[in-house]
Order: C-alpha cells, then sequence, then structure tokens
C-alpha cells in the first residue's frame, strides 16, 4: 500500500501543492528538450535525404563546439569563429562525401552505419588531438542570470541561459522551415528526400545535395554545440548526451522535422518529471540516463514508426 | 595443389553432414586445438596468456554470440555489454550465495540468465526492425548498467560496490580468483570457446541457423514459406544473449577478477560489433578473427612507436589510436565489406590453385 502511494497518489500531490516547483522541472526538462531536438534535427535531415543513420552526429557536435572555442581561445571575434567553423563543417561535410560515402554506395545500411560509427571515432581522435581534451568554457555573451518571474501560486526560478537557447532553437528551426520551402536548394532537398530516383529524373543532381545535406547537418551540430557548450562546458561528454537523440528520434520518427522538436521537448519534460518526482524519492535517482530509452522502447510497441513518421508499408 | 575439394570421396550420410567435410581443413582445425590445449599453456609467456590470449578468447565468445543475432538474424544490437554485465553480476550472485555449486556450472546458469533477460529485451524486433531496434537495444544497455549500480542485492551488498571475484576450482586446480594459475584459467576459459564455438558451427547449418539466415534475408517471406517470426527470432536472441552472459561471466571472474560495471558500459558493445563487422558478419571464424584483430590493434599502435624509437606523449597517443581505429574501420568496410572470413576465404581459392595459376 506504501508503495502504490507512493508511485500512484503522492506525485501527483506534491505537484499540486508546490505548482512553482513544477513549473520549474517542467522548464528546465523542455530546455534540454531542446538540446535533444537541436542534435536529432541533424540525424533527420541526413535519415531523409540519403537514408543513411548517421551515428557521428553526436561527435559533430563535439567537433564543431571545439573547434569553435578553439578559433576563439586563440583570439579571433566570435562571429568570425562561427563562420570559420562553418567553414569547416562543410569541408567536413565534403569529405565525408567524397571519401567514405562515395565508396560505398550500393552497399547494405548497416555497412554505412558502421562507417559513421569510423567517421566518429576518427573526429573525435582528430578533434582532441588538435585542440586537446580538456573542458573549455564557452563565453560568447549568452547572458547566465538566474531570472525570478512571479506567478499567481509562487515565485519561479529560471535560468537566462535557458531561455536565451529556447529562442535561438526557436530561430534556427524557423530558418529551416523557410529554408526547406522557400528556397531552390531546399526543395531540390525534399525532392530527393521524397524519392531518389524521381529526384534524378528530373534533373537534380544527387552528389551535390548529399553535400550540402551533410554541410548543413554539421551547422546545425554547431549551433547544438554551442548552445550545449555554454551549459555546460565544451567536453568528450556531450558526444554522449548526444546520444539521447535516438530516443527522441524513435518518439518523433525518423523523418519528421517536427517529430524531432516534438520527440525532444517530450524526452527532455518527460525525463525531468519522471526523475524528481519518482527517481529521486523511489528509485534512488540517476533514471535520467535510461529513462528516454525505455520511454523509446515500450513507444516502439505501440508506433513502430513514431508520432509524425511515415507509415511503414513492406513489400515482399 | 595442396589444398582440395576434389577426390575427397564420402561413402556415408554421416561422412557427408560431417562439420568439416574435407580432411585437410579437419586436420588443421584439430591440430589447432590440440596446439591451444597443449602447447600454448607449454610454450606461451605469461604475459601473452594473461592480457592477450584470455581476453581474446573471451571476447571472441562475446562476438559469436552478437554474430549469431546480427550476422545470422540480421537483427542489429547495441546491447551487448549490458547482457555481458548480466552475465557478470548474476555469476557473481550465484557463485556466493550457492556456494556448492560447481564454478562451471556457475557460468552457464549465469548465461541462461542474461538469456532470459535477452528475450526481454528482444520482445520489440517483433514490431520493429533495423535502427529502430538498435535504439531499443540501447535500452538494456543503459537501464540495465544502472540496475546492476543501484541495487546493492547483486554485489551482496559489499561496500565498494566493485566485489572481487571468489576463489573457486575445477578438478583441484584453481580457475578464478587471486590464486588461480594464467593456464589454468586459459584452459578454462578455452574449454567453453572450443565448445560454444562448435554449438554455434552446428547450429548455424541446422533447422535454427537456417531460419534465422531466412528471416535476415527477407522476414516477410520468410513468413511465407513457414518460418515463425516469434520463436526465430526470440531464439537468436536468447542464444546471443547466453553467449554474451557466459563471455560477461568469464570476463569477469578470469580476466579482470572484480565485477565492475564499467567493463560492460556502451564502448564495449561498440567494440564487439566493431568485431563483428570487421570478421566478418553470419560467420563463426570471422568472430575470432574480428576480437584478435580489434583487440591487438590498439596494442600494436601503443607500442608500435617504441619499436622505432620514437616515444610519444600518453594522451596523444590515445587520440591517434582513435582517428587510426576510425579510419582502419572506414578502409576496411571499403575495402572489404565482408569482413576477414572473406579474406581467409579468398585464400584458400588461391590456395586451391596454387602452384598452378589455372
Amino acid at each position: 500500500m506504501e508503495t502504490l502511494y507512493l508511485i500512484f497518489i503522492d506525485p501527483f500531490v506534491q505537484m499540486v501543492v508546490e505548482p512553482a516547483f513544477l513549473v520549474e522541472v517542467l522548464i528546465g526538462g523542455l530546455m534540454s528538450g531542446v538540446m535533444y531536438s537541436l542534435v536529432a534535427l541533424g540525424f533527420v535531415l541526413i535519415f531523409k535525404a540519403s537514408g543513411i543513420f548517421n551515428f557521428a552526429q553526436g561527435i559533430f557536435v563535439l567537433f564543431a563546439a571545439l573547434n569553435f572555442v578553439g578559433l576563439m581561445d586563440l583570439g579571433v571575434h566570435p562571429i568570425l569563429a562561427f563562420l570559420i567553423t562553418v567553414g569547416i563543417m562543410t569541408v567536413l561535410a565534403f569529405a565525408v562525401d567524397r571519401l567514405v560515402l562515395r565508396p560505398l554506395v550500393n552497399q547494405d545500411p548497416i555497412i554505412l552505419f558502421m562507417a559513421t560509427i569510423g567517421i566518429a571515432f576518427f573526429l573525435e581522435g582528430f578533434g582532441e588531438s588538435i585542440w586537446g581534451g580538456d573542458v573549455r568554457p564557452v563565453r560568447v555573451g549568452i547572458p547566465d542570470a538566474a531570472l525570478f518571474w512571479e506567478a499567481g501560486f509562487g515565485e519561479i526560478l529560471v535560468q537566462s541561459s535557458d531561455l536565451f537557447a529556447g529562442v535561438i532553437a526557436a530561430f534556427l528551426v524557423t530558418v529551416l522551415a523557410l529554408f526547406f520551402h522557400f528556397t531552390p536548394v531546399g526543395r531540390a532537398l525534399r525532392a530527393v528526400a521524397d524519392d531518389h530516383q524521381a529526384a534524378l529524373s528530373v534533373g537534380i543532381p544527387l552528389n551535390n545535395i548529399w553535400v550540402i545535406v551533410w554541410a548543413v547537418a554539421g551547422f546545425v551540430a554547431l549551433v547544438a554545440g554551442i548552445m550545449w557548450g555554454a551549459k555546460l562546458g565544451v567536453q568528450f561528454a556531450l558526444s554522449t548526451i548526444a546520444l539521447k537523440a535516438l530516443p527522441v528520434l524513435i518518439l518523433g520518427g525518423f523523418t519528421s522535422i517536427p517529430g524531432a522538436i516534438i520527440g525532444g521537448l517530450i524526452v527532455g519534460a518527460g525525463e525531468k518529471l519522471f526523475e524528481n518526482y519518482w527517481g529521486v524519492p523511489l528509485l534512488e535517482g540517476a533514471t535520467e540516463e535510461w529513462f528516454a530509452y525505455i520511454v523509446a522502447m515500450i513507444f516502439l510497441f505501440f508506433r513502430p514508426q513514431g508520432l509524425f513518421g511515415e507509415k511503414i508499408i513492406e513489400r515482399v | 595443389m595442396l589444398y582440395r575439394e576434389a577426390g575427397q570421396f564420402k561413402t556415408s550420410y554421416s561422412a557427408d553432414q560431417a562439420m568439416l567435410t574435407i580432411p585437410l581443413d579437419r586436420w588443421f582445425v584439430f591440430g589447432l586445438a590440440a596446439f591451444a590445449i597443449v602447447g600454448v599453456p607449454l610454450l606461451a609467456s605469461e604475459y601473452l596468456i594473461a592480457s592477450i590470449l584470455i581476453p581474446v578468447l573471451i571476447l571472441s565468445i562475446a562476438a559469436l554470440g552478437l554474430n549469431i543475432l546480427t550476422g545470422y538474424c540480421g537483427q542489429l544490437s547495441l546491447g551487448t555489454g549490458a547482457f555481458m554485465a548480466a552475465g557478470a553480476y548474476l555469476a557473481y550472485k550465484i557463485a556466493t550465495n550457492i556456494t556448492w555449486m560447481p564454478i562451471w556450472l556457475v557460468i552457464p546458469l549465469a548465461g541462461l540468465c542474461a538469456a532470459a533477460i535477452g528475450i526481454a529485451f528482444g520482445l520489440p524486433s517483433l514490431r520493429i526492425k533495423g535502427f529502430y531496434l538498435a535504439v531499443a537495444t540501447l535500452a538494456a544497455q543503459f537501464f540495465l548498467l544502472w540496475l546492476f549500480v543501484k541495487v546493492p542485492w547483486f554485489v551482496n551488498y559489499s561496500i565498494s560496490g566493485v566485489p572481487t571475484a571468489p576463489p573457486r576450482s575445477v578438478l583441484g586446480f584453481d580457475v578464478t580468483g587471486a590464486t588461480a594459475t594464467n593456464e589454468a584459467k586459459y584452459l578454462f576459459v578455452l574449454a567453453f570457446v572450443i565448445a560454444l564455438a562448435w554449438i554455434a558451427r552446428n547450429m548455424a547449418r541446422s533447422r535454427i541457423g537456417r531460419s534465422w539466415m531466412a528471416i535476415r534475408d527477407m522476414d516477410i517471406a520468410a513468413e511465407l514459406i513457414g518460418i515463425r517470426p516469434l520463436p526465430t527470432k526470440l531464439s537468436a536472441f536468447a542464444i546471443s544473449s547466453f553467449y554474451c552472459g557466459v563471455a560477461g561471466a568469464l570476463w569477469a571472474m578470469c580476466y579482470i577478477n572484480t565485477v565492475e560495471p564499467t567493463a560492460f558500459d556502451i564502448n564495449r558493445s561498440f567494440q564487439v560489433l566493431f568485431m563483428v563487422i570487421v570478421g566478418g558478419l553470419g560467420s563463426v571464424l570471422g568472430s575470432f578473427l574480428g576480437a584478435a584483430f580489434i583487440f591487438l590493434l590498439p596494442i600494436f599502435l601503443n607500442s608500435a612507436p617504441g619499436w622505432f624509437g620514437y616515444s610519444v606523449a600518453g594522451d596523444i597517443i590515445t587520440h591517434i589510436e582513435f582517428m587510426l581505429f576510425g579510419a582502419l574501420i572506414i578502409f576496411f568496410l571499403i575495402v572489404e565489406p565482408h569482413g576477414l572470413a572473406r579474406l581467409w576465404q579468398i585464400a584458400k581459392e588461391k590456395l586451391r590453385l596454387w602452384p598452378f595459376p589455372y
């Protein structure tokens, strides 16, 4: 009885009694959810355009952030550092396309997946041998102060950096949406995502498209890396956190950009709520490590294609 | 010339169905096994046995397990480390609580427990496949490790949380714990390797293995010709987890001598996956070649600069090791996607014609 009460009733009672804490937990969760979404976005872009499950996206985030921070530490102006890093990520996209993807055309998806794990290992070693393996703080002037917001039911503490990250993410998603809908390159990308052969037959050069998609994913990774870095410092642990983007993808569907965003928010808010109301009192905490994966796994039983994914149709 | 299939006549059904039908193959495998049992403990140095042969053999068992799941049945898994951890923790629990049970029984029993857990985490494979399944197996990786760290029952409420392996013996020789000699441990591990490799090879060419391969090649078509996907996929998960569980138990008991979670984290899962891919998907021999290659490569990279008289700082070596490792994986995938096992086959083809080119 005691246990049942703790599982089913007590958490909800607390939520009602202390709504201010609930809102704080929710905001914190949603903000980390935004971060997951940013990483997941990169996965979705590449998966849609080329059907490759890019395991290295997490390392892209770390690599981009390492370059950005490294350049800034050398005294480069943040905006210039940002542009140079975008350039580096574009060169990287080109290199990946020429050196890894081209020679592996027509191989099984699992082989391409393994190749992206190889890329991940390579970039990790490469980034750290150039810039070193220490934790580096990012100082780009993101305001970091505790804001107190007086709501009707109590005082709520919000980090201004969290709000800033939310705004940046929303801006980025809007820009990407506009890019995909209103530019020729964006339209070509959507066409390739829909059907490779049809896209080829109307004259869309597939090779360039792949480079562009990897470069766009690199750009998204850079933004995600700066956001994460501002919060936690640029360190190797970033790539492990980025793995959380995988359950986000499962929830949202591998092929849906809105799915990646909403999945990220659900995972972020869900794991913080679970940790605070069930994890710490009942399970000794640290449930954030696995909560997202277990939710994704249970979710798969009911909707294998994710919330917004395309229905999986199989033919013999 | 030396190696040929022609002229080897079989006069009975049992000869036709033998595991190794070609005498040269058979003598080679028997000779290798005999050398591993008798020659290696007599000739090899302590370092070679303790730090290279034992871990390579144990990892070969794990690679065999993953190869059954990924190579034969086509279900991608990133949870190998977790199933190894399940084997290790449960072997410790069983060995310390049921003290009369001989250790050679404890380890398969721990494997069975891992198999049960594997079935539970294999259930989503009925609805999903490919990368979706890979993410679902990540759930096993993170959840199980968290469970083993957080629940002190698994380590008998040990205060450090990292208990040492209990000393146990087989036929009067200590095989686990601090007092065991490396040779005894090696032979103990080798016995498991030989038995499990023999079973795996036979499963692969019997009904169950053929149904796995049918599911791998096209699951809907396999269903249409009468292979039931539920038992087939779950049996692959169960047997694969059994192999991984045994490997984990041996790793904790005979190699590192402690039961600790860091030995079974996600990097272990990737390591075993690399072994399977580099060795060759769907090949028993490939599991061994891949395990040896992936385990020895970092050791080689570490010591290679020393042979040429260079000395390089430790952390730079680690970074360069990562880079080379990644680059080699990509290189291998491009040059020979079917792995080392395929290279071995090509070598045999060449040997058949040698020394005449046509």
